[in-house]
């Protein structure tokens, strides 16, 4: 039996006392409990910013690594050792912004691991300056005459490119919140789930203003619409929905399928040194006698 | 050496210079010679001039010559832009030109009258080099339908055929002109690149992860590994970017396997951050670091050891790194895995500076030793453990370290100031106590570092000092010097970071050998041994050096 107690982290904690944060983190352990997931089976990535703080706060493995990158290091651990359950905790700033080409690409490979990003639209351990999602118009620490440039719409962005798990939640939510969570986490493939979450110290909205404008996406709403998921995806202002904007049926193939199907299966940890056998073939293919074609056909007129 | 000839075969991109250079190259090889061949290309796909250089000799001779014995010019500019470099007694085997030392070979009209195609032109080329350097015509047909092999008969029969017409019309103009005669030997080698030896070299160490962006001239280690991913059981990602590329192999390497990336000075820069994480988090992890001429873009395929001061500085803040720089293919493969054996022991990043010229030519190699590569891992065992701190720490610096997986321990890592348990800290006295940790392990390392290699010092007046893939040329400039009187040594570094315990004796003068403007490791050998420098001889367009170069500008500056 795994219980909330096992997650209790002795790290002090240190967000502002009230912050939605405290929501999340509260989400994500009642979704572990839920998946009776013990804490050895749990790894944990994050990049730097407030959010990212989170992994020192939840007792399990974690790798808290540099800003932005939270996601190439974790998706080399999901093909590394399968079994673990990886989930990334980040920040829109984190994840959206320094990170932005990783968000991207992530999609494209898919791998086995859920996408969790505190979006407070601002950057809160920097003390509020702009994010990629902060709205067009809102006054900041540093864009004192507003913001200038539109938002990110990363939702609407993970939907295009076919992320098979989209999911919006809020942090003032937890019951909905952790109910997200254990679907993302059993989720085989990238589940992306957005947690909007009010910075009570440096966001241009208060928790009422978010409280009075978000609403559950319908039951008769249909996730394996695309477009019309990418549509929802971009309601923004006097409504804004949560749930399951984007799920798809077929999923495409999982990062490091093929390489488990046609090399070596389990934990790649699993595996011993090579053979000095193997590797004596190997170089055999190098002894002139033998040799095949094939030199150093690549790095020719390449810059 | 009875044998020891220089070819050049010159042309523009996209007219067969390399394919021509490699078949010979194994022909000589497979015939029982040491063979020695580089490129020197310009970075475009077709036009322009490019040459591929062999030499061929009976003993080994791993490094490049810049004068000519044979030049065979596939167009006119080329010709013009390398017949200086033909030495006045040389051949030279061109399409028009007639004269006493020319062996004229119309390869484009043999090609179209006789076999339909101009594309079969540089097979008649190469069948004419074979017959100019006395090989056997067999041999070079044999390695032929070796490199068609996927093709259709059809097309390996005419490049046969085109090959047996070249061969034909050179060795009837050969007679008395041509000195050369390499008859098959019972000798068997391996001719492998530098990049092939680092793939190798780490396959072997027990890598399972690579992640690379693609960069000229290390682009090679990721192919090769690629092709063999399934059998060698190494999984390989071409990642969108240096960044993602270092954090995942960060990553592998934290979940507990051998990881590495590989790249050149532009994706290295944007690896930095990465570098200094893997130092914090006390990661183990193998960069190769394929050095070409710079700053930015520069020359992206010339080669050039210009990085050497930024690698052994890359990343912000203070961690222990290891810099190796191997000399060719055989340390290549070895450098390799140690670099991983002691990335690992120490828990700590390690750089294998390569360069162009090493990854990109092929060299002969007798003997890779295999029998002395020993991985060895130093994962912490779980029984002994309770109460797991990853940072734990210690009188050597080092850490027990465990993968997230392994036992029911947890494993917490952070790039934040952490405690031993790795949990962030602001407590500054356990700061201070966790940087002399990290450094600690410096002491240790340094330990493990092996002396240069010293070659001819015993009597020595003057000692040239280099580090790298230049040994075989500075090795060879040493013992032409000792022929001509001098009283040369040599002392060559292959392990550059830490600096190895190592006293320079009294009494020579010493003189550096670099590939590059400012003589870096003249000011590294300065900080450390406070060593004095008489002179040096430094090279920096974009050609690798040769022992003609080392004496021509060590003798008259
Ligand atoms: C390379 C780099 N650039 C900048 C920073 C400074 N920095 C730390 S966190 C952060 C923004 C964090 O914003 P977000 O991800 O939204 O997290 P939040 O603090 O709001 O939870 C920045 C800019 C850094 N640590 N590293
Ligand atoms: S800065 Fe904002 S987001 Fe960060 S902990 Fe404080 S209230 Fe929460």
């Amino acid at each position: 039996m795994v219980e909330l107690d096992d997650y209790q982290s002795d790290a002090e904690n240190q967000w502002c006392p009230g912050c939605p944060n405290f929501g999340i983190l509260k989400a994500m352990k009642n979704a572990l409990v839920a998946l009776a997931k013990r804490p050895d089976e749990i790894c944990l990535v994050s990049g730097i910013g407030q959010a990212a703080k989170l992994p020192h706060y939840l007792r399990c493995n974690f790798f808290n690594g540099l800003h932005g990158r939270a996601l190439p290091v974790a998706t080399a651990i999901s093909v590394v050792s399968p079994q673990l359950t990886t989930i990334v905790v980040t920040g829109d700033g984190d994840c959206y912004g320094e990170g932005g080409n990783h968000f991207l690409h992530t999609f494209r490979r898919n791998p086995n691991l859920t996408l969790i990003v505190h979006n407070n639209q601002t950057y809160g351990l920097t003390k509020g300056q702009a994010s990629p999602t902060t709205d067009s118009g809102e006054k900041t620490r540093l864009q004192f005459e507003g913001v200038t440039i539109s938002p990110l719409q990363p939702l609407a962005l993970a939907i295009l490119h076919d992320c098979p798990f989209v999911a919006r939640g809020f942090a003032g939510d937890i019951t909905h919140l952790t109910e997200l969570f254990v679907a993302a986490i059993q989720f085989r493939g990238l589940a992306y789930v957005d947690v909007i979450q009010p910075c009570i110290t440096w966001g241009t909205h208060s928790v009422s203003w978010y409280r009075d404008r978000i609403y559950r996406l319908p039951q008769d709403y249909d996730p394996h619409d695309k477009y019309a998921a990418m549509k929802k995806a971009t309601e923004w202002g006097d409504r804004i929905p949560t749930g399951v904007f984007y799920q798809m049926d077929e999923p495409p193939q999982l990062f490091g399928e093929y390489f488990r199907a046609n090399s070596y299966e389990g934990a790649l940890t699993a595996l011993k040194f090579p053979s000095r056998g193997a590797i004596a073939e190997l170089l055999g293919q190098f002894k002139t006698a033998k040799q095949r074609g094939e030199m150093d056909r690549q790095g020719r007129g390449v810059v | 050496m009875m044998v020891d000839v220089t070819i050049v075969i010159a042309g523009a991109a996209g007219q067969g210079v390399q394919t021509i250079g490699y078949v010979l190259a194994r022909t000589a090889s497979g015939a029982g010679y040491n063979v020695f061949a580089w490129q020197e290309y310009e970075s475009r796909v077709r036009g322009g001039c490019n040459s591929y250089r062999m030499r061929i000799s009976d003993t080994p001779a791993n490094s490049p010559l810049s004068r000519a014995d044979i030049l065979v010019a596939l167009n006119a500019e080329s010709q013009r832009k390398y017949r200086p470099l033909l030495k006045p007694e040389g051949i030279l085997i061109d399409e028009h030109e007639t004269g006493e030392r020319v062996i004229t070979v119309p390869f484009a009209r043999i090609a179209t009258d006789d076999f339909g195609k101009k594309l079969f032109a540089n097979t008649v080329a190469a069948g004419a080099l074979a017959a100019v350097l006395g090989l056997e015509l067999e041999a070079l047909t044999a390695v032929i339908a070796d490199e068609f092999a996927g093709k259709s008969s059809e097309v390996v029969d005419t490049n046969r055929a085109a090959a047996a017409a070249g061969y034909s019309s050179a060795k009837r103009s050969c007679e008395g002109v041509c000195a050369w005669t390499l008859p098959g030997r019972a000798q068997t080698h391996y001719l492998v690149t530098g990049n092939e030896a680092l793939a190798l070299g780490a396959a072997a160490a027990g890598c399972r992860f690579i992640a690379a962006y693609p960069m000229t001239p290390s682009t090679g280690i990721i192919t090769l590994l690629s092709k063999h991913k399934e059998r060698l059981q190494i999984f390989t990602e071409q990642a969108e970017d240096e960044i993602a590329a270092i954090n995942m192999a960060i990553g592998a390497s934290y979940a507990g396997v051998r990881a590495m990336t590989a790249t050149s000075g532009g994706g290295f820069s944007l690896m930095t951050e990465g570098i200094s994480l893997a130092g914090m988090t006390e990661t183990p992890i193998v960069i190769v670091l394929g050095q070409r001429p710079a700053p930015a873009t520069g020359l992206p395929t010339r080669t050039e050891q210009a990085d050497l001061l930024f690698a052994v500085n890359a990343g912000h803040g203070e961690f222990p790194r290891l810099v190796f720089a191997p000399a060719d293919p055989r340390d290549a493969f070895h450098k390799i895995a140690r670099a991983f054996n002691l990335a690992e022991k120490y828990q700590t990043p390690a750089i294998v500076l390569s360069d162009q010229f090493l990854a990109d030519a092929n060299f002969t190699v007798d003997d890779f030793e295999l029998e002395n590569l020993k991985p060895e891992r130093f994962l912490a065992t779980t029984t002994e453990l309770t109460d797991y701190r990853r940072y734990l720490l210690t009188e050597t610096g080092i850490s027990p370290r465990l993968f997230p997986g392994q036992s029911e321990q947890l494993v917490c890592c952070d790039s934040d100031e952490h405690d031993e348990y790795g949990h962030i800290t602001e407590d500054l006295t356990l700061r201070k106590r966790m940087v002399e940790k990290r450094l600690r392990k410096l002491e240790g390392l340094r330990d493990e570092i092996q002396p240069p290699e010293e070659y001819r010092i015993r009597e020595a007046e003057d000692v040239l000092v280099g580090w790298g893939s230049s040994r075989n040329a500075v090795l060879e400039a040493v013992d032409r010097l000792n022929d001509q009187g001098n009283a040369i040594g040599m002392v060559h570094f292959t392990e550059l970071w830490p600096l190895p315990r190592f006293t320079f004796t009294d009494g020579p003068r010493y003189h550096l050998i670099e590939s590059n403007a400012t003589a870096q490791f003249g000011r590294m050998l300065r900080s450390e041994y406070g060593l004095p420098v008489s002179s040096t001889v430094t090279r920096y367009d974009g050609l690798p050096l040769d022992h003609e170069y080392i004496m021509e500008v060590w003798q008259h500056g």
